[in-house]
């Protein structure tokens, strides 16, 4: 594939501090159906993703954690673009997306994604070989060569060509599958790779094989990862750095050392104290938080996550945090790191540590 | 149907139990001389992968495989009654009265057009001979049990309208509905975020402490198992290849596979930069099963005599057992040898 443009590294144009991809006030709302009694009221939306920001260095792996329903899955949409933003804007390398110098062609082949169900995102009608030169033929690769990159692409991610470029998606286990969707990913020589629960479906020993396939490819081929996952183990294995949503709203952003080791928000908090233990004689005795996330069609006032933070104190619930650094390299979202924002001092405790 | 265990007889005994599916051209031996049994009170998991048979065998328990092209042998005996020699009505009075069960997804296991108040009124009045009246204040009593917030309100809702966290709760009330000693559970946690997890691992330790009930854990989340399990059994292609009470089972593994299983499960495993440790190979073909050892083509530690037949169940301790030929030729330990590479962090 030629490359358009012929600076001196073609690809990298902002050079390496300028982040990869950055998110900027990003807002994903899915209005409701208008029912009965409800068709004069105002009309009603999912606040899936409500205006987020966050930055995607160049060569890292971001790790994005947060209960179902907290926007995780929209977000990994929108970052490529299977769904339009309504409002909010995407700047890959430097060059907003939409621009005279960043079509959404250019930028779809530069960004990748492999999902959860590894075989309902293959064509269980086109042989492996065929799924992975789809791609590229589209975008203007002659046939033969696409399907030469396709075998070579299978050995990389450890399927023998001779083997396995003939068969049906329905031929193949389930962490088999996950190796040709990796392969279809890398297709297009992307600079980004969007991990949505790709690992999840798998056992646990297949999922190591998968997860090292991973590091290897990143190494290889210079690759930056987001990497959505709900198990965080898997999390703190993979990332650099570490962002928590909750209801649609990014609460924190550390690198991962620093966010299992200290985690600044309540929510992150009482998220890895929810993970379980193998120790049978260290039980949880009490669940870290209690019930479900609220409803995003009508998120709580102020502080989204005071109705159920431990630390909640009255102004939480006027109050809306901003998102903003509390200590150097961390940023969270949360009236307790928030100079002046009335919330009573005597109880912060920075040194506060909680073990997953 | 009077009870007819005493005091001290298991609640479930699997003696050689074998579960067969037979499709045309295929035989498919999903498990393979299970022996396993669960006392009064007590609660089991069965850990394993997909395809380790340890879903068969639970369903095999309320004989819930299709009849027609399932073929089972040796003992499964639930409440001192044999289960394989009952017939419909025995069979119909087991599910639900004596033994219950909850899956992995309530949105499936639910009927959709149907409120869970009568679902729950329904499988109350199926079972015992009481008004409708009393079957819904015995649905609320039940919802109340699991801790569902407003559950006058909720017992008129419909599964859709309800949570993932709320939809589990709503059907574990549901398989209390007619008091069973035996609770069935397959994979229950395994579609929920951490937070719920835990909140519906720490419900359901207390409903068994409250009510007695035995339960079986399937499970194939060790961390899930460790939070409930008193006992614990691995299974890899339709046998148990090691069980024994949790705590020792998770510091003291056995088998070299329940030692892979634990390692990338152990602190300090996933290290950054670290390759993990990984169980090369994929599991076998339960249509064509080696003669030996069925974990022998993966383990680190196999020999010829691992490929000559079954090993048999060797005691390691006073309810501690394993399946393993190689037993006394792996390396020695203490606590899990694995865990003692200089990764402590």
């Amino acid at each position: 594939m030629k490359p358009t443009h012929s600076a001196r590294d073609p690809r990298d144009l902002g050079g390496p501090r300028q982040p990869l991809l950055s998110v900027r006030e990003l807002k994903k709302h899915f209005p409701l159906k208008k029912t009965g009694l409800g068709l004069r009221g105002p009309r009603l939306a999912v606040r899936a993703v409500d205006g987020i920001s966050f930055d995607i260095l160049k060569g890292e792996t971001l790790g994005v954690v947060g209960e179902s329903g907290c926007g995780k899955s929209t977000t990994a949409r929108l970052l490529m673009q299977l769904t339009p933003q309504d409002s909010g804007e995407l700047v890959f390398d430097g060059l907003s997306l939409g621009s005279p110098g960043l079509s959404l062609r250019d930028y779809r082949r530069q960004t990748q994604m492999v999902f959860q169900d590894s075989y309902s995102s293959l064509n269980p009608r086109m042989t492996v070989e065929d799924s992975i030169a789809f791609g590229p033929t589209v975008h203007g690769v002659s046939q033969r060569e696409a399907l030469s990159r396709a075998h070579d692409l299978l050995a990389r991610v450890g399927l023998e060509p001779a083997r396995f470029a003939g068969r049906y998606p329905h031929e193949l286990s389930g962490g088999q599958r996950q190796r040709v969707n990796i392969a279809r990913a890398l297709a297009l020589e992307p600079r980004l790779i969007i991990l949505d629960e790709s690992v999840s479906a798998l056992d646990k020993s297949v999922e190591a094989q998968v997860l090292n396939l991973l590091q290897d490819l990143k190494q290889a081929f210079g690759l930056t990862y987001v990497f959505i996952s709900h198990d965080l183990n898997v999390v703190r294995y993979m990332s650099d750095r570490v962002l928590v949503m909750y209801l649609g709203e990014v609460v924190e952003v550390a690198s991962a050392d620093a966010l299992f080791e200290q985690p600044l928000h309540p929510y992150t908090a009482a998220l890895l104290r929810s993970m379980p233990t193998t120790d049978p004689l260290r039980r949880t005795e009490q669940a870290p938080l209690s019930g479900d996330p609220p409803n995003p069609i009508d998120p709580p006032s102020g502080c989204r996550f005071h109705t159920r933070c431990p630390d909640a104190q009255a102004i939480c619930r006027t109050r809306t945090p901003v998102f903003g650094e509390a200590m150097p390299g961390r940023s969270v979202a949360c009236l307790k790191y928030e100079p002046g924002s009335g919330y009573a001092a005597s109880t912060i405790a920075l040194k506060e540590v909680t073990h997953a | 149907m009077p009870d007819m265990q005493t005091a001290h007889s298991p609640m479930i005994r699997l003696h050689d139990l074998q579960v067969e599916f037979r499709v045309p051209g295929k035989r498919v031996q999903a498990v393979n001389g299970v022996n396993l049994e669960v006392g009064p009170g007590e609660v089991v998991a069965l850990i394993g992968e997909s395809g380790s048979g340890k879903s068969v065998t639970l369903r095999a328990l309320m004989r819930l495989h299709p009849e027609r092209t399932t073929h089972y042998a040796g003992t499964l005996e639930v409440a001192g009654r044999d289960v394989l020699k009952m017939g419909k009505r025995e069979l119909a009075q087991l599910r639900g009265s004596s033994v219950a069960m909850i899956f992995q997804e309530p949105l499936l296991a639910l009927d959709p057009v149907y409120t869970l108040g009568q679902q729950i009124t329904e499988a109350i009045r199926q079972h015992a001979p009481v008004s409708r009246a009393e079957a819904r204040a015995r649905a609320l009593r039940l919802f109340e049990k699991v801790r569902i917030p407003s559950p006058e309100r909720r017992l008129d809702a419909y599964p859709h309208e309800m949570s993932g966290g709320m939809r589990q709760r709503a059907m574990i009330a549901l398989a209390l509905a007619c008091e069973p000693q035996v609770l069935l559970a397959d994979e229950p946690t395994t579609a929920l975020d951490a937070t719920v997890q835990i909140q519906i691992l720490l419900l359901l330790r207390e409903l068994q402490r409250e009510l007695g009930l035995s339960i079986v854990f399937v499970t194939h989340d060790i961390g899930a198992a460790a939070e409930i399990a008193d006992r614990m059994a691995v299974m890899y292609a339709g046998r148990i290849i090691e069980q024994g009470p949790a705590a020792e089972l998770l510091t003291r593994p056995r088998h070299p596979y329940t030692r892979a299983l634990l390692k990338s499960r152990s602190e300090g495993a996933m290290q950054k930069g670290r390759r993990l440790d990984t169980i090369q190979g994929a599991p076998p073909d339960l249509s064509r099963l080696p003669a030996g050892c069925a974990f022998a083509e993966r383990c680190a530690f196999a020999a010829e005599t691992c490929l000559g037949g079954q090993p048999e169940e060797t005691r390691v301790g006073p309810e501690h057992s394993v399946r393993c030929w190689r037993l006394d030729e792996l390396p020695a330990q203490g606590g899990p040898v694995q865990r003692a590479e200089p990764v402590n962090g």
